[in-house]
């Protein structure tokens, strides 16, 4: 599979502070990329430079093998940003604006396209108004539908979601999803790790500007070894046999649940054929395994959460 | 579904350019009566002041009325001022509301970016000169020696001030940074370049001093044109005024290439 992004050792400081640090990725074709990290590592900064907003201290950056800085103007063609920040043109219609924004990608309007992004992301009944009279969540579907209405073939999502509500959420990643399924590469940013764990394929985690973390998504949640079984008894037993005191399992609930930490390579099974030799009254079992969330805790700050104590 | 499926476009280098262009045409005249009529009865004003009433008793130059000589030192202002306010105004806002980066995303070199502010502002503060153009018409009746020279003394004048305007935009942080590029360079440029006097009647420390003023070769360049007379040759104001267009053009390009002000 091709490459629709590739960075190498990309840097970039303000007034001698470094925002990015020699980050280096590739994001494969077709794939739906996150980008995560805690407020100040370097997203925004990393994506200004993909899009051409900022400028590129050293490294490159190639967009389906065009040079964003050599080769600016077919790299920027292909590429749809939609920023973080609500910005806003009160000269325009959003109707006029979309007819426009084509243009500037060096593409003509696509009738078509454009009427389907309006119904898919609801805008019809807000075509004629200028964007300064557009709600917050408008002007995001507004802001999609503008990062799209070139086609470009990698669409980058700077927090597409932030401050919109749970509907709109849901809309804009149904859509980013149909989206990528034709052919559309997506590298997003998102708060939202509960999001970025079911729609992505690939997620890098920042922190001060360095990469810290690149794996399938899958991969990153098993980084942490953090699987635990919920036991619930039957009757409330006042202290654990010794054979699961060596497993650092623990009485929570007046002591009508057992939570025992899985070893590495341990089966939910064994726990279970090791409960009935011991007699204990189980009447259900839960598994927990950490979330998204855990992990970029944990890699973000290992100090504050070493491991996962209980299930939640 | 299948209606989400991508067709390939075919790209057109120029449409990118043609587009901005576009924009910034659209964007003045959608809001034509700040943008062209205001500027055009402010001119009225001016012509009607100086022209149907205090001009009758003003001599400045002979064998021509003072609504004759005024008149091109107003058109040349209207032209002067809308060419910067369009594009000082237009990128300083982009800036202000955060705009810009869909400007800064679009694949267009610095020339191309420069080329398409410049041609709106020329659009705009030639529509406004020529509009005082024919309305002057009601107050005096101009020579027009040279029409030629004064449409590319006009258009010159239009250029230089769109750059500056494009400089104002970059350097600008706040409404009052760009009022104060307005209130303490454009204006006084403007009055103390020949505008209501020519530079000929000012005592010599005045006339030497008026002489580093760009603004007096333009005016006296396009006042040469339409009446025939003037304080320098029309070669002189041409290549003085070509010099500063090429200067700042080139100036304007650098920044918009290098400058953390615009691409951080």
């Amino acid at each position: 599979m091709s490459s629709a992004l590739e960075i190498n050792q990309l840097s970039k400081a303000f007034t001698g502070q470094a925002a990015v640090k020699r980050l280096s990725l590739s994001i494969k074709d077709g794939e739906i990329f996150g980008l995560l990290g805690p407020n100040g590592a370097g997203k925004s900064t990393t994506i200004n430079m993909i899009a051409g907003v900022s400028r590129i201290d050293s490294g490159s950056v190639h967009i389906f093998g065009h040079d964003s800085v050599v080769d600016c103007q077919h790299a920027r063609r292909l590429t749809g940003v939609m920023h973080q920040e609500l910005t806003t043109d009160a000269f325009f219609t959003i109707d006029k604006a979309l007819r426009m924004h084509p243009g500037f990608f060096g593409v003509r309007a696509d009738a078509q396209w454009r009427e389907l992004l309006v119904e898919r992301l609801e805008l019809q009944p807000h075509l004629h108004k200028p964007m300064n009279c557009l709600s917050g969540g408008m002007k995001r579907r507004f802001m999609l539908a503008k990062a799209l209405i070139h086609k470009p073939r990698l669409l980058i999502l700077d927090e597409p979601t932030a401050g919109v509500d749970v509907e709109l959420r849901h809309t804009i990643w149904q859509f980013i999803r149909e989206i990528n399924r034709h052919d559309t590469t997506i590298l997003l940013t998102t708060h939202y790790l509960e999001e970025a764990e079911q729609m992505c394929n690939r997620i890098a985690i920042m922190n001060h500007g360095e990469l810290i973390a690149l794996d399938s998504t899958t991969a990153l949640l098993n980084q942490l070894d953090a699987r635990q079984v919920r036991l619930l008894l039957c009757c409330a037993i006042d202290h654990l046999p010794p054979q699961l005191v060596q497993h650092h399992a623990r009485l929570d609930d007046g002591g009508k649940t057992i939570i025992l930490p899985l070893q590495s390579g341990e089966t939910v099974c064994a726990v279970l054929e090791l409960c009935r030799t011991l007699k204990l009254p189980i009447c259900d079992v839960e598994t927990c395994k950490p979330n998204l969330e855990e992990v970029f805790l944990h890699l973000t700050q290992p100090d504050r959460y070493p491991q996962r104590q209980a299930c939640r | 579904m299948n209606r989400l499926r991508r067709s390939e476009n075919c790209y057109h280098p120029w449409l990118p350019f043609i587009s901005l262009l576009g924009k910034e045409v659209n964007r003045f005249c959608r809001v034509y009566t700040q943008t062209l009529i205001t500027p055009v009865i402010i001119a009225s004003l001016y012509l009607f002041v100086f022209g149907a009433t205090l001009g009758n008793r003003i001599s400045v130059v002979d064998g021509f009325s003072y609504a004759q000589f005024v008149i091109p030192g107003l058109i040349l202002m209207g032209i002067i001022n809308n060419s910067f306010s369009n594009t000082s105004t237009s990128l300083f806002m982009s800036r202000h509301l955060g705009n810009i980066v869909d400007l800064l995303v679009m694949p267009l070199s610095p020339l191309q970016i420069v080329v398409a502010y410049t041609l709106a502002a020329m659009l705009r503060g030639l529509v406004v000169g020529s509009a005082v153009c024919v309305i002057s018409m009601f107050f005096a009746t101009l020579p027009w020696f040279n029409p030629w020279a004064a449409l590319s003394m006009a258009m010159l004048a239009s250029f230089l001030f769109a750059q500056l305007g494009l400089i104002a935009g970059i350097f600008s942080d706040s409404f009052d940074g760009l009022a104060m590029y307005i209130n303490f360079i454009i204006l006084p440029l403007i009055f103390l370049g020949g505008v209501f006097y020519p530079i000929s009647i000012l005592p010599p420390f005045w006339r030497q001093l008026s002489q580093i003023n760009p603004l007096f070769y333009l005016l006296d360049g396009f006042r040469h044109s339409l009446l025939g007379v003037g304080d320098l040759s029309l070669a002189h104001s041409f290549i003085f005024t070509g010099i500063l267009c090429i200067i700042l053009f080139s100036a304007t390009v650098l920044l918009i290439r290098y400058s953390s002000r615009f691409r951080s």
